[in-house]
């Protein structure tokens, strides 16, 4: 690093800049994680507040345990999640690697197609989707949901993947070649190991809106068995009166989950973010 | 071990030639150098005998096997990439070995080996490390050791030596070359320096845009050169062209520069009275001398203690002189030159083809 972008003024503006966003960022956050602990007058009254020896209140984590089947609901956000992940890397990865290392008639065009979806949205086509659904038989299942995440994720994955794919140098794939690798084995043992930061910043990327998402797991999979966590914390908002408490406690409980995924794929995620940047 | 041989070896993408029928016989043993400048086709070609690349037309045999459509992996051949192209993730003994692992190679018979390739090229230290954790010589040793492991027909290098900086590469040309003297493995060696063409080869192919320029030792192309290209590439400093007039009588010929000097020419070259030639006079060649027949003015006196070579300007050209140890002139004098009728190379200058 230069002298000039590690001198103290600039390091104290920097990080005043960056702990700003953080505050403003994790606000939200910490106040729905502060409130679940809260009785209810306790969050109406002060909200800001960090709860005191009176204020403590489960009652919210003991509603959420005890109402409806959170376990179960839990259960299906992970495998929605887990699952639509592994499809969109490595659909998106092979995809990635066919478009950015062979040269085939219509490769930039296939290419576009591919990145379109980034810039259309999905939920244009729920009317089809739940049709279609309906017509195979799928929907109140979880399958639906992956198929569904995964198209979503894919766009965003093969447009991220291929350029990263681009810098990986022909040289060593030819090597491999030499050496006797068949393709498949040059994708999965030569080029996946290399563009792993990359892969971590797009599972982050994908994975985030598949385990908020509301909208499909509404419409495609309502039934109790296949709830997935944030549909399963609207049975606690209703129209006249919401429990504000289990909300907040479902929400939190939440959290725990995509956390330790991002944690999982962090170290990677930051290498991606700044490889090319950094030596 | 293995010859290798290009018949008609064509290479185009779409109408575009970037390769126009190579004809190549590359003995067993032989160290054979391709050389160009940059976009010349012989990485293109290189990459074909390898099989990255595919055949528009023509046939590649090594040994006596056709290997248009064999796969890379089939063609019993190894190389070594300018990027040196080791795995990253893999530490120098699994890269070594990584071929012969693949061909499910017994793994004591794949440590011995390793080890004996180790030995040879003074690795067996950094066996141990991963590519990151090496010096850009540590790891084009290694990539050769890659190579050497695998026992293979034919090895083949693309632009070796490109990454080293100048000190290494001369060491790491010795190397390789004394390399193959042991081991006498037939070797195609594509580079953009003469140099380290004419010091490693057996017998360099010089190729421009495609084409064919010229096939010989090394001295034999800077001997005869057989056309201004392979002359003014072949040789350093390069060769000096003159544009001439030959005057012809019945007891001598000469050619007759553009302000009327002269230089004597070899009584047996089919040229005639009138025809306009190129006249190639290597610098080496120029001898500073008091009774020269030509003079020119110094313009840059560059010495470099064994030797010194400076550029006049003679008959509107600017021309170098190479001459051994050191030599009292300084820029606007004005030095008598001569040349030896047998050291001048005429060029048609309409084809650029020699003239013999």
């Amino acid at each position: 690093m230069s002298k000039a972008a590690t001198s103290l003024p600039r390091t104290i503006g920097a990080h005043a800049v960056l702990l700003t966003y953080t505050l403003i960022a994790l606000f939200p956050v910490v106040v729905i994680v502060v409130n679940s602990f809260k009785s209810r007058n306790a969050i109406f009254r002060s909200p800001l507040s960090l709860p005191t020896a009176e204020t403590f209140d489960l009652i919210g984590y003991k509603t959420v345990m005890a109402q409806g089947d959170f376990i179960q609901y839990f259960q299906n956000s992970l495998t929605v999640t887990v699952a639509s992940l592994f499809f969109v890397l490595l659909f998106g990865a092979m995809a990635a690697f066919a478009l950015s290392e062979y040269r085939f008639k219509g490769n930039t065009m296939m290419g576009l197609y591919l990145a379109l979806g980034i810039m259309i949205p999905i939920r244009l086509g729920t009317v089809a989707i739940l049709q279609l659904m309906v017509a195979s038989g799928l929907v109140n299942t979880l399958t639906a949901l992956v198929l569904v995440y995964t198209a979503q994720g894919l766009p965003l994955a093969v447009f991220i993947l291929s350029e990263f794919m681009k810098q990986v140098s022909d040289d060593l794939k030819n090597a491999g070649r030499i050496d006797g690798l068949s393709e498949y084995r040059i994708f999965f043992r030569l080029v996946l190991p290399l563009v792993r930061p990359a892969m971590a910043t797009v599972a982050v990327f994908t994975m985030i809106p598949i385990w908020n998402d509301l909208w499909f797991p509404l419409i495609l999979a309502p039934s109790e068995a296949t709830k997935t966590v944030t549909l399963g914390a609207q049975v606690f908002i209703g129209q006249f009166v919401t429990n504000w408490n289990a909300v907040l406690a479902a929400l939190s409980l939440a959290i725990l989950p995509v956390l330790i995924l991002y944690f999982f794929f962090s170290r990677q995620l930051i290498r991606g973010i700044t490889s090319g940047a950094v030596k | 071990m293995a010859s290798v041989s290009l018949e008609k070896v064509q290479k185009n993408y779409g109408t575009l030639n970037v390769l126009e029928a190579v004809d190549l016989e590359i003995a067993d043993g032989e160290f054979v150098v391709l050389v160009g400048p940059s976009g010349c086709g012989k990485s293109t070609l290189l990459r074909m005998i390898a099989g990255l690349e595919e055949i528009s037309a023509g046939e590649i045999r090594i040994g006596e096997r056709v290997v248009n459509d064999v796969a890379p992996k089939d063609r019993d051949i190894a190389m070594v990439f300018q990027s040196y192209a080791l795995y990253p993730h893999m530490d120098v003994a699994a890269n070594m070995g990584f071929s012969l692992a693949l061909r499910k190679t017994d793994k004591q018979a794949i440590d011995t080996r390793v080890g004996g390739a180790a030995d040879r090229l003074g690795l067996n230290k950094l066996l141990a490390r991963l590519p990151r954790q090496l010096s850009g010589g540590q790891r084009q040793r290694v990539a050769m050791g890659r190579a050497i492991v695998r026992d293979p027909k034919v090895f083949l290098f693309d632009e070796p030596l490109s990454n080293l900086d100048a000190k290494l590469r001369v060491h790491m040309r010795t190397e390789i070359k004394a390399l193959h003297q042991q081991l006498k493995t037939t070797s195609v060696y594509v580079t953009h320096d003469q140099t380290e063409a004419m010091t490693m080869a057996d017998r360099i192919v010089v190729m421009h845009d495609g084409v064919v320029q010229q096939v010989g030792a090394p001295l034999e192309l800077y001997d005869h050169p057989s056309n201004t290209f392979v002359a003014g590439f072949i040789g350093s400093p390069g060769m000096n062209f003159l544009p001439a007039t030959i005057k012809r009588s019945a007891d001598f010929v000469a050619a007759i520069l553009a302000d009327g000097q002269k230089l004597p020419v070899l009584a047996s070259l089919p040229v005639s009275e009138g025809d306009k030639v190129t006249v190639g006079l290597r610098p080496e060649h120029l001898h500073v001398a008091g009774d020269g027949d030509m003079s020119a003015e110094v313009e840059v006196v560059e010495p470099l203690g064994l030797s010194t070579q400076f550029y006049a300007r003679l008959a509107g050209q600017q021309i170098c002189v190479f001459v051994m140890g050191r030599v009292a002139v300084k820029p606007g004098d004005t030095v008598r030159l001569s040349a030896t009728a047998s050291d001048l190379h005429l060029f048609d200058p309409e084809t650029g083809q020699r003239i013999n």
